[in-house]
């Protein structure tokens, strides 16, 4: 299993989210949540600008096995989506923490990203 | 949890392990869809072992057979053959789909799934005692796969004949049959389980890439392979599972169980079919179907790593539409009906 970046935060639910230079937070699913799923095929992206809030479900990623929702770790408004991933889904499989990513968010406030899970806590919940 | 004696194997090989039915087994070892393109285009290795390998004593084999089953031995009586068959019970239901191997002067071997193994033998005995048959449940044997174009390379060293679809020979070690549950051409080797990791070391040696059970399924869904279970079950006669053509009638004397419960089933409308659809998304077991005239059921539905769309079979309560819907997460979904053998179809 790769290593888990350290400046990555996370849900228990398997997001990620990093805060970038520009202020905005990317997100993607981790590795151990894509070795879950396996061989993954489609993915539902949101709508650039749509509003969202902490744990909605905004995207949706199905594997040859099965289709999961994807949460957001945080409230704020959709910038940009990975467009990549519509032909090349496996790109989630291969590079989860870069290549991989879902989309980007513009938060609404900073506090939340606070709030989420470091790299140590989330490997503790996903490998116990 | 049952654990085949390859279990090791699977673990070191980095298989990712599951409950299967009760049994510890690979569901793939990394990426099911590129093992599955392994044996769509090369080959594949198996570990089928956690399936029942039942022999049969006495010499009214024959007898017992062609009532035990609906489909009739009478057909692989003059070779050393396989019959694929479902199991009935006496309303005609389906307890077990299976391969009968015919190993010559009418002595036969049954390979059936693995959750039914236990009624399987239960099942069996109480009908061959009326037979004088005895029956021998071989529980360490070893059953491997090897599926593919290029099976046939790898295994030469061990045929000491070339075999045609559906025959089977028996050297010293094995029993071999050219069958399989991937639409490929392909071998299932049966064996004790010392010659069966000898085998299996040199296959793996040779080069053959273990492949697990996630693409087993595709594979055999995408060759319109009934899984037992998901696709039927008790619930159901063979007639609305596509298996209308096992069923021998042929010989109009010959009693076999389930025989007069069929005839009342022959005409049913409801039937298993194929579709598949060029949407994006994978419609699943359980999902309801709708069509002008009727209504149907996904059985089974997967995502086709050859044909690179979502396919599958549903159990429709007829015949009689080309297109129907179905709701993927809320979006109507166009499929279009087909036949359940993918790999001829849509090819």
């Amino acid at each position: 299993m790769a290593e888990i970046p350290n400046n990555l935060k996370f849900l228990d639910s398997h997001e990620w989210a990093r805060l970038e230079e520009d202020g905005t937070v990317t997100v993607g699913i981790s590795d151990h949540a894509q070795g879950l799923l396996g061989d993954i095929v489609f993915v539902e992206l949101p709508d650039t600008g749509k509003t969202i809030s902490k744990k909605d479900d905004i995207a949706i990623v199905e594997s040859v096995k099965a289709a999961s929702d994807v949460y957001s770790p945080l409230s704020g408004e959709i910038v940009s989506v990975n467009e990549a991933l519509n032909d090349n889904p496996e790109l989630i499989n291969s590079s989860p923490y870069d290549d991989g990513w879902f989309f980007k968010i513009k938060p609404q406030n900073n506090n939340e990203l606070e709030d989420l899970l470091d790299a140590e806590a989330y490997t503790q919940i996903s490998e116990s | 949890m049952n654990k085949t004696y390859l279990n090791k194997f699977h673990h070191d090989y980095g298989g990712q392990m599951v409950d299967f039915s009760g049994w510890e087994m690979p569901i793939n070892y990394g990426s099911q869809i590129n093992e599955h393109n392994t044996v769509r285009e090369n080959v594949g290795l198996f570990d089928v072992s956690h399936m029942a390998v039942f022999d049969f004593v006495g010499d009214n084999q024959k007898d017992f057979f062609k009532f035990l089953i609906p489909n009739d031995v009478e057909k692989i009586l003059d070779h050393k053959r396989a019959l694929y068959t479902p199991l009935l019970n006496h309303d005609g239901k389906i307890l077990d789909d299976l391969i009968v191997y015919h190993k010559g002067n009418e002595n036969f071997r049954i390979i059936s799934n693995c959750a039914t193994r236990n009624q399987n033998y239960n099942w069996f005995k109480g009908i061959a005692s009326n037979f004088l048959v005895e029956v021998n449940f071989i529980q360490d044997a070893s059953i491997i796969a090897i599926q593919g174009p290029n099976s046939t390379d790898y295994i030469t060293q061990y045929l000491d004949a070339e075999l045609n679809q559906f025959h089977l020979l028996e050297t010293d070690q094995f029993m071999i049959a050219k069958t399989g549950y991937t639409g490929e051409l392909g071998y299932e080797i049966v064996s004790n389980q010392e010659d069966g990791i000898r085998l299996w070391h040199d296959l793996v040696e040779k080069g053959a890439k273990p492949i697990g059970l996630a693409a087993r399924d595709t594979l055999r869904l995408e060759a319109g392979l009934n899984l037992y279970g998901v696709d039927m079950s008790l619930e159901n006669h063979p007639y609305e599972s596509n298996l209308g053509w096992t069923i021998d009638m042929n010989d109009e004397s010959r009693e076999f169980i389930g025989k007069n419960a069929l005839l009342a089933f022959r005409e049913t409308q409801t039937k298993l079919i194929g579709f598949y659809t060029n949407e994006r998304g994978v419609l699943r077991a359980g999902t309801d179907i709708a069509f002008e005239g009727g209504t149907g059921k996904i059985t089974s539905g997967t995502w086709s790593p050859t044909f690179k769309k979502n396919i599958g079979f549903c159990r429709v309560t007829n015949q009689t539409a080309e297109f129907g819907t179905a709701l993927l997460r809320d979006k109507e979904i166009i499929l279009q009906f087909c036949e359940t053998n993918f790999l001829k179809y849509l090819k």
